[in-house]
């Protein structure tokens, strides 16, 4: 049995979305929304075979099959509006705006402990590259503190994220303390406008204790890299983990530095888009797992 | 009997923010209090105070600060009679909320500061400065990446998001002077009395002080310096050296020369063990066009992966890494060592 899915916002997110739930065998999307009937998202959405309209949330739930998932790719301030009526009409639904109504997400991380819930929240993208790094580091031992520099390619920011750049650091920020298990944690942001375009770059850096075991570090981020690798085959460092002694001011910790690259699969925005290619394909995986939820469940 | 007065400059002093970088924002408290009193003794009606990346710039990244920058501020308001502290920020760093805890402490002026491509970021904090009643400043940062008026276009976003002046920044301290003109002279044809213009300058090819007058001569109304040139790369243009060049040039800046002297060599020195200099790896930053601020980062990791400092700045000029990017000095520096290592070599 394959869940039913429709996507909420056809824009660069929402399309890339669409490509590969197209190509993904536990979601069978049938729906693309949206508000501009001029959208160029909509407009591909009909001609890959989705139904398609620019008649929003009431077109969409005024149709005889609702689908089962719901994948909001609009804006924090629409998903606010929406979320309720999604409950309402029993759809669930996993939000890839920075409103946080539900819990935050990361596949490889929580999903398990989310797996009951009508809503989720994907954080950000920078949240989905990195988060799984800050985790596989708690996992071994305590990280008092976690930071994180995103840098993405300038012409892959939309105006959404540049209009509330806050959103960002601070969505992420906390998405690093609650689902990474950092103590603290600290997000940073960089567009880059070089052409042609940067890939998406990615730093952790995370506070160990001094006398840490390394190599068992090593080993758990090694692990993460591969689970985040199924479903982003374009994840990858770029070196082993780098590890320094405490300095002064680091407050008797030391460090360890993750720097990673995401080059995206290129559905929709070219290769370089890793930060839209992680978002999408993580949506897809919390799709592909709460489907499987579902199905359990039915039977 | 006097020819007409030249139209006024307004000096602001960013030894205490930019000079951050100088030394590894280890500021304490006595430091800005004396520092800020010389200034504001020698007329200087604009003091910048922050971490030298802006506010929430301590991390692992950027440095850790010895001393919270919200105690800074508060001790550089509590010092200054006359003076108002101004505060930097940069999207993507800073927010909304830092800008607020700034406000709090007493900062009356924001600097927000984007890429010379990204202005449209700042608008957010703009408008919340605006709430704040704060006075605005906007900062467009490696101003030589692009031309003339592409900057202008960048100026005119910040203009109309409220932004009261907007800085020609030349982070690398890149520019010559003609191209300083030719910027200040394309922002002021495009934003008129919208608003004023500035310039921010950087010793790396030892053109602070020439820009500075290049970009008065063109329109620029707010001038940056530091004391003893205190900043990122080879520093910034020395304040004791404007304040006496703008006497020479009869330009009206209000301040006591003799002050800000007597700041720079008898308040700044001692505290400070090494001034910046245009050292090799400083200039290099203004051949290649690389963000000064990168500078000590290095030189750190230089030592850690035993490849030049030099090297790693130039290779990072090349990949066009921007302001913030302090993280890619790692991985460039990663990247040498290991094509050192496996006989490809390290550019010379």
């Amino acid at each position: 049995m394959t869940a039913t899915a429709a996507i909420v916002g056809p824009g660069n997110i929402g399309t890339d979305l669409m490509v590969k739930l197209l190509r993904n065998e536990h979601i069978d999307v049938r729906y693309m929304v949206g508000v501009d009937p001029a959208s160029d998202g909509l407009a591909r959405a009909g001609k890959l075979g989705v139904d398609a309209s620019a008649g929003g949330v009431d077109w969409l739930l005024s149709r005889p099959e609702l689908p089962d998932l719901v994948f909001e790719a609009t804006s924090a301030k629409a998903h606010l509006a929406n979320a309720a009526r999604y409950a309402e009409a029993g759809i669930t639904a996993i939000d890839l705006t920075p409103a946080a109504t539900g819990p935050f997400v990361c596949p490889v991380v929580n999903l398990t402990e989310h797996g009951a819930a009508s809503n989720v929240n994907m954080i950000t993208c920078g949240g989905q590259a990195t988060i799984p790094i800050v985790a596989a580091v708690s996992r071994v031992v305590p990280v008092t503190y976690a930071e994180i520099v995103a840098s993405i390619a300038s012409r892959s920011a939309g105006p959404g994220t540049r209009a509330n750049i806050d959103e960002f650091t601070e969505t992420t920020s906390h998405a690093i303390e609650t689902v990474g298990g950092a103590g603290r944690g600290k997000a940073i942001i960089i567009l880059n406008p070089v052409d042609p375009p940067m890939i998406m770059r990615d730093t952790v850096y995370c506070a160990i204790p001094a006398d840490a075991d390394r190599d068992a570090v090593t080993e758990s981020i090694h692990r993460m890299v591969e689970e985040v690798r199924v479903y982003v085959p374009g994840y990858q460092m770029r070196s082993e983990p780098q590890f320094d002694d405490p300095r002064p001011g680091w407050q008797g910790q030391a460090r360890v530095a993750v720097f990673l690259e995401v080059r995206g699969n290129g559905d929709y925005l070219p290769p370089w888009a890793g930060n839209l290619d992680i978002m999408t394909a993580a949506a897809v995986r919390v799709g592909e797992l709460i489907s499987q939820r579902d199905k359990a469940v039915t039977r | 009997m006097t020819a007409d007065p030249r139209p006024a400059a307004r000096i602001t002093d960013t030894t205490l923010r930019d000079g951050s970088h100088a030394v590894a924002h280890q500021f304490t408290v006595d430091q800005i209090r004396a520092v800020t009193r010389a200034l504001d003794d020698a007329g200087v009606t604009v003091i910048e105070v922050t971490h030298g990346d802006g506010l929430a710039g301590s991390s692992f990244n950027y440095g850790f600060s010895h001393t919270d920058e919200i105690e800074l501020v508060k001790a550089a308001v509590a010092e200054a009679r006359r003076a108002r502290i101004a505060v930097l920020l940069l999207p993507g760093l800073g927010t909304v909320d830092d800008l607020r805890r700034a406000h709090d402490a007493g900062a009356g002026i924001v600097r927000v500061a984007t890429h010379c491509t990204e202005a449209d970021v700042s608008i957010q904090h703009f408008g919340a400065a605006h709430e704040l009643g704060m006075e605005t400043v906007g900062f467009l940062m490696l101003s030589h990446r692009v031309g003339p008026e592409a900057l202008a276009k960048q100026a005119r976003i910040m203009a109309d998001a409220g932004c009261q002046c907007v800085y020609v920044v030349d982070s690398a301290g890149w520019l010559l002077p003609t191209d300083v003109t030719d910027r200040v002279s394309a922002l002021a044809a495009e934003l008129g009395d919208d608003a004023q213009i500035g310039f921010h300058g950087h010793q790396n090819l030892s053109l602070g002080v020439a820009n500075s007058i290049a970009a008065y001569e063109a329109g620029a109304r707010q001038i940056d310096g530091s004391l003893c040139a205190l900043g990122a790369g080879a520093g910034n243009s020395p304040t004791e050296l404007l304040a006496t060049v703008f006497e020479r040039m009869r330009v009206p800046i209000g301040l006591d020369v003799d002050g800000v002297l007597r700041a720079a060599h008898e308040v700044l020195t001692p505290l400070i063990p090494r001034l910046p200099i245009a050292d090799r790896p400083a200039i290099e930053q203004g051949r290649h066009g690389v963000y000064s601020s990168f500078l000590l980062h290095a030189q750190r990791a230089a030592d850690r992966y035993g490849v030049p400092a030099h090297a790693i700045l130039r290779a990072v000029g090349e990949a066009g890494y921007v302001g913030g990017q302090e993280d890619m000095i790692i991985d460039v520096a990663i990247d040498l060592s290991t094509r050192a290592t496996t006989s490809e070599g390290v550019p010379a």
